[in-house]
């Protein structure tokens, strides 16, 4: 991690990556092959208590396969997730249990989240009962959290079901059920994106209020820059399973080094007229993550690629306090 | 001033559901000019793709036109035979659907999907066919050899193009694009936002495109229709509607909307959503969300009136910059 930090990391992940293997094609099968695609490749990362941070990347890159390997929902390939300093890779039982009350996921969406046939009281008692957490106090916990994400109180969720609340109130009943169980750590995958305009930006607020009034250590997974520059302090960017760029969100963003961010940066449209219209600096499409060659893995993309991007990957460098960039360039 | 290529004049569009009749799109009227892209915005449940889908004559089973025109070049689709409309499709009005995945056949190849349409809509000989579909793959931007592969062996960004270039088969006068970048990644959507925009200007294309996202509008539209709860609440020519939004529901969704290029802003929500269509509230559709609403709100549906280059249906239409001024603080929306 980048130096001179002084607090412990909350979360770490420390050469993380995750093989998938596709299904086989019949031929492979013949010839004894069966070749794995790196979902996530070699993934050093660091959350601090009380830090918000972005995972920034398009579809396929690794992002949610991250969010959800430092929950321990899946299990790394390689590499190792250390939270609060221990590792949870050899977690079970009660300390499992005990890991699962202090980092929680923060689903997509919300419509799908949530089971149809309880009751929204019934859905936020639920990981408390899941957790073995005593009965008397869950009604107390629902409260609290229902005003957290400023929808108290639970009497006006009285024998309701999912399907009779707005999309925006169920976004935050979504960050409700996570919160009772009074986290450390949340994982947030993509948890506005679901939503109109108008009501996104009112769950952006209670997610960043939340964060703020609890100190929680929060990741971002987004493909949206607008909605990371909102809400995080830091920022990560992944390109085909590797970290390719890091750094604090307002400088990532006035300063991109990667080729990559800065082609990610010049995509994103705004709503005003006057924009720029000029010819991306990228080439082609997102390559194949299967059976992929050495070197960096946007060089066939990458405008400034040089012969030794095919030959040497480039190592996640640090560039300044703080920054960290993959590339030859910089 | 030149006849627009589409006129829609108060159309009305009911669907009937098991909670009774749902009024989805309340007197829409708004016109596309020839060579231009009208951006049609709002968010879910707006009306905006059932005006959409009605231009192209295929509506979902229980939705109904109960009144108003499509006026294409001048004739009335409504009423019109069925046959015409079907004569129209694919000829004159074109498609692109949101994700090309659901459009495209995954047993046949793409080229020969392509020339179908040549050949059976189009009345072309097989030759002309494939010729035609090689000139439709350049000008989308894709690789004519790869022609005779199929959907699955292309990437999300390159289907896109294939409903594009489908799309363009039979040169039609109008295209209707349904979300066309909303599923893609944000590097590809704008790559595709390119190609639209790159064949506008070479084809002078009419279209209409349908979005939630404003500055897909912003980057591509020369004219935006602004929806709210199945009626055009503001339209006008983009630039104006997006600087100068004379309608509240407008200005709420510019302050929703981040920008990543304006200085660090605090993102305002609209408090509440849209109504219930099955039974709409009196008056005006965003008086119960609207900071700025009066008494006579509640009662009186506001008219869409002409103010300058654009028009909004908003009873405070006179007061719209100071209006403006006061949606910019963020105080402004808070819940009273």
């Amino acid at each position: 991690m980048a130096a001179g930090l002084e607090t412990r990391p909350l979360v770490e992940a420390q050469g993380l990556s995750k093989r998938f293997a596709p299904p086989a094609r019949l031929s492979d099968v013949f010839r004894g092959k069966r070749p794995e695609t790196f979902a996530v490749n070699r993934v050093d990362l660091a959350v601090l208590p009380g830090e918000s941070i972005g995972l920034l990347g398009e579809s396929g890159c690794g992002k949610t396969t991250t969010g959800r390997l430092l929950l321990k929902l899946i299990e790394p390939s390689e590499g190792d997730i250390l939270f609060d300093g221990a590792s949870v890779a050899a977690l079970s039982g009660a300390a499992l249990l005990a890991f699962r009350r202090r980092a929680q996921l923060v689903f997509q969406n919300p419509f799908d989240a949530l089971n149809p046939r309880f009751t929204i009281e019934r859905a936020l008692a639920e990981p408390l009962v899941n957790t073995g957490v005593e009965a008397a106090t869950h009604r107390d916990r629902v409260e609290k959290a229902l005003a957290q994400v400023r929808l108290p109180p639970l009497a006006r969720f009285e024998g309701l079901y999912p399907h009779q609340l707005s999309g925006g109130q169920l976004q935050r009943i979504v960050l409700a059920r996570a919160l009772v169980l009074e986290p450390e750590f949340i994982v947030a995958d993509e948890p506005v994106s679901m939503l109109d305009v108008s009501v996104r930006a009112g769950v952006l607020n209670v997610m960043r209020e939340v964060r703020a009034s609890l100190g929680l250590a929060a990741l971002y997974i987004s493909h949206d820059l607008a909605l990371v520059r909102y809400v995080c302090s830091r920022t990560l960017v992944m390109y085909l399973g590797r970290i390719v760029e890091e750094g604090p969100t307002a400088e990532l963003l006035k300063a991109p080094q990667h080729p990559y961010t800065r082609a990610l940066l010049a995509a994103v449209p705004v709503p005003r007229v006057d924009q720029s219209r000029e010819a991306l600096p990228i080439i082609g499409n997102v390559s194949d993550a299967r059976g992929q060659p050495a070197g960096c893995a946007f060089r066939d993309r990458c405008p400034f690629a040089m012969p030794r991007c095919a030959q040497e990957d480039p190592p996640l460098r640090a560039i300044a306090p703080g920054r960290r960039v993959a590339c030859h360039l910089s | 001033m030149e006849q627009p290529v589409l006129d829609v004049r108060n159309l009305v569009i009911e669907y009937s559901t098991s909670r009774g009749v749902v009024r989805a799109v309340d007197g829409v009227s708004f016109q596309v000019p020839k060579g231009a892209i009208v951006g049609l915005v709002g968010e879910s449940g707006c009306g905006k793709t059932t005006v959409a889908r009605s231009i192209t004559g295929v509506m979902h089973q229980s939705a109904r036109i109960v009144q108003g025109e499509l006026a294409f070049k001048g004739r009335d689709l409504v009423s019109a035979p069925a046959r015409h409309w079907l004569d129209m499709r694919w000829r004159e009005i074109a498609f692109i659907p949101q994700s090309a995945m659901n459009s495209l056949d995954p047993v046949y190849r793409i080229g020969a999907q392509i020339e179908e349409v040549v050949v059976h809509r189009g009345g072309q000989s097989r030759e002309a066919a494939r010729t035609r579909a090689r000139a439709l793959f350049e000008m989308v931007g894709l690789n004519p050899a790869r022609l005779d592969e199929y959907p699955h062996q292309f990437s999300g960004g390159m289907r896109q193009r294939v409903a594009i270039a489908l799309a363009l088969a039979l040169n039609p006068s109008l295209i209707i694009a349904d979300e066309p970048v909303t599923a893609l990644d944000v590097i590809v959507q704008r790559q595709i936002l390119d190609v639209l925009r790159e064949l506008q200007r070479r084809l002078s294309l009419s279209m209409i495109l349908v979005t939630h996202d404003i500055s897909v509008v912003a980057y591509l539209c020369d004219r935006m229709v602004v929806m709210y709860a199945g009626r055009v609440v503001e339209t006008g020519p983009t630039v104006e509607v997006l600087e100068r939004p004379r309608h509240p529901y407008t200005m709420g969704l510019t302050n929703a909307f981040p920008d990543l290029d304006a200085a660090a802003h605090e993102l305002v929500p609209i408090e509440g959503s849209p109504p219930d269509l099955a039974a709409p509230p009196p008056g005006c559709r965003f008086q119960p969300r609207c900071p700025f609403a009066l008494a006579r709100c509640a009662i009186e549906d506001p008219p869409i009136e002409t103010a300058g280059p654009a028009s909004a249906a908003c009873h405070r239409l006179a007061e719209a910059d100071e209006l403006r001024r006061k949606a910019g603080e963020g105080a402004t929306w808070l819940p009273a």
